[in-house]
């Protein structure tokens, strides 16, 4: 299964760093990545296969949106199919 | 990869533009539970609701997180009530604080059900469950009732246009002390559909199977949003923007069904595509009215540009989903929607003009109160007047009207939550008591007979 992670928040060093390690640690593979600076804050967004994680969906998550709190970021996790669905005819 | 763009529009649709799924409705037949005995039944229509929908709640929330759109409510529709209660007439009363338990221990917001299809004819069990009504209304919290009284095929049964004024009025003043909140859960339809997920007006039709989720997909905000980068451009382009808009709202919604339906071991019924207005900002079906050019929703020109958001809809919705049901269109309550209370207060709306819109958009006149001591027949006389529109136009319409009591034009009303405020709306001063006690059946519209 494949999840979007976005990424938006005050630009500052490492936050490739935290969200990737987080995402390395619970086995979540990243297939695709892209990140612009707009009006100053960054936006990052990641393809992520989850399916040699042991997290569900739901955990990574929480997870994930642990590690937005401490760096003071936003980080929205969701199933890819939602896009699919919606901007694809 | 999906496109950035996309990807950031859909998270904004939800973050700033109050994007969400509105419900998620589970219908449930209850046929199967008559039994003679009126404990009995309720027993099992309580057995029966509750292991049916006893994961809807954790369902609806799973699906909410794992694709990052909320979803608002999550409701449960049965077999019109009036039915169940048959063998034991009289009783009704029983069943209704079995449903209402029902939809408490499932921890639904809302059950619809509470209703009686008598748009031909009223037996004597119909007749006494309609009767029911208020005390069922006032008795319960989480339960809402509808009837329908006339159809596009059948006319218009003018005996229970009349019953159903009174049981407006009586439904009021069974709730006086939280200023008649029973008729807000009280819908009279002509032309009900049969897997409308919203409320008050949802049930579960006969046609339909053993357990089905509908959805309802909301976004004026997403709407409203779309049109603002549209100034001046021509009416075209911004239907085409709201059917693109429909579409995605839709596709989300039917997404969301699908997999509810997956996990809930239910058929997949419909998707709703409702622009159903809640009373906080950014979420008025008003102000999209507004955005296409309008000083205040209910000026001239109101009508045209509601009958082309309502069809924008309609069409982006059908590309969207083969599956579309229920009223899907634009919903104009005035307690419900921050624009319409503010042209409701400063007068540039009134009940005419309301009646009006209703003749080209999917619902009818919905969350307006009146004063208390309006006439049971003045209030007939609204009903009739919407079902005529539904009738000879092949549409839904409907009437949810609070006469407040002892309140009176100039005061206002607040109901609180998503039922939001409103200010008492002026009925006409003169009568029609003697054509609503005339009674009988008006005949259907020569179009009607197509066979």
């Amino acid at each position: 299964m494949k999840a979007i992670v976005t990424v938006i928040g005050k630009d500052k060093s490492g936050i490739i760093a935290k969200v990737s390690t987080a995402l390395a640690e619970n086995m979540v593979n990243i297939e695709d990545i892209s990140q612009s600076i707009v009006q100053d804050y960054f936006t990052m967004i990641m393809l992520c296969n989850i399916k040699d994680s042991k997290l569900s969906l739901k955990e990574l998550i929480s997870v994930l949106n642990k590690v937005g709190e401490e760096i003071g970021v936003s980080i929205h996790v969701q199933h890819e199919d939602i896009f699919n669905a919606m901007h694809k005819i | 990869m999906i496109n950035f763009q996309d990807i950031i529009e859909t998270i904004d649709m939800v973050e700033k533009e109050h994007f969400d799924v509105r419900t998620i409705t589970m219908g449930i037949s209850l046929l199967s539970c008559i039994r003679e005995d009126a404990q009995k039944t309720a027993d099992i229509c309580y057995d029966r609701i509750c292991s049916k929908a006893e994961k809807i709640v954790k369902v609806a929330e799973d699906l909410g997180t794992e694709y990052g759109i909320p979803i608002i409510n999550k409701r449960v529709s049965i077999t019109p009530a009036s039915l169940l209660t048959a063998p034991f007439s009289g009783k009704e009363i029983v069943l209704a604080k079995a449903l209402d338990k029902a939809a408490l221990t499932c921890g639904v917001d809302f059950l619809g059900g509470y209703s009686a299809l008598v748009n031909k004819g009223m037996t004597s069990y119909e007749k006494s469950f309609i009767n029911s009504i208020p005390e069922a209304l006032s008795i319960t919290q989480r339960m809402c009732s509808s009837v329908n009284v006339g159809s596009s095929k059948t006319g218009i049964n003018m005996d229970a246009v009349r019953l159903m004024g009174e049981v407006i009025k009586e439904s009021a003043a069974k709730t006086a002390e939280s200023d008649g909140i029973g008729s807000a859960k009280l819908v009279v339809f002509c032309n009900a559909v049969e897997d409308n997920p919203f409320m008050a007006g949802a049930f579960h039709g006969v046609g339909e199977g053993e357990t089905v989720i509908n959805v309802g997909v909301s976004g004026p905000g997403v709407v409203h949003h779309a049109l603002q980068s549209l100034k001046g451009a021509s009416i075209d382009e911004v239907a085409e923007t709201i059917k693109k808009t429909a579409f995605k709202i839709t596709r989300a919604g039917q997404l969301i069904a699908n997999e509810a339906a997956k996990r809930l071991n239910a058929e997949f019924g419909i998707v709703d595509l409702s622009l159903a207005p809640t009373p906080v900002m950014g979420d008025s079906v008003a102000h999209i009215l507004e955005e296409m050019g309008l000083e205040s929703v209910g000026c001239h020109g109101t009508t045209a540009c509601l009958a082309m958001l309502n069809d924008a809809v309609k069409k982006g919705g059908v590309m969207a989903s083969s599956r579309v049901g229920g009223l899907s269109g634009a919903f104009i309550p005035v307690s419900e929607d921050i624009g319409m209370i503010k042209a409701a207060r400063n007068g540039a709306i009134d009940l005419n003009k309301l009646e009006a819109m209703t003749s080209v958009c999917s619902v009818g006149i919905d969350m307006v109160a009146i004063p208390g001591d309006t006439p049971a027949t003045t209030i007939s006389g609204i009903i009739a007047d919407e079902c005529a529109i539904g009738m000879i136009n092949n549409k839904t319409t409907a009437v949810r009207i609070i006469p407040v009591p002892g309140k009176t034009v100039g005061e206002e009303v607040e109901f609180g939550g998503l039922l939001g405020s409103a200010p008492i709306m002026k009925v006409s001063p003169y009568g029609c008591a003697d054509f609503i006690n005339r009674g009988g059946r008006m005949p259907a519209p020569i179009h009607s007979n197509k066979n």
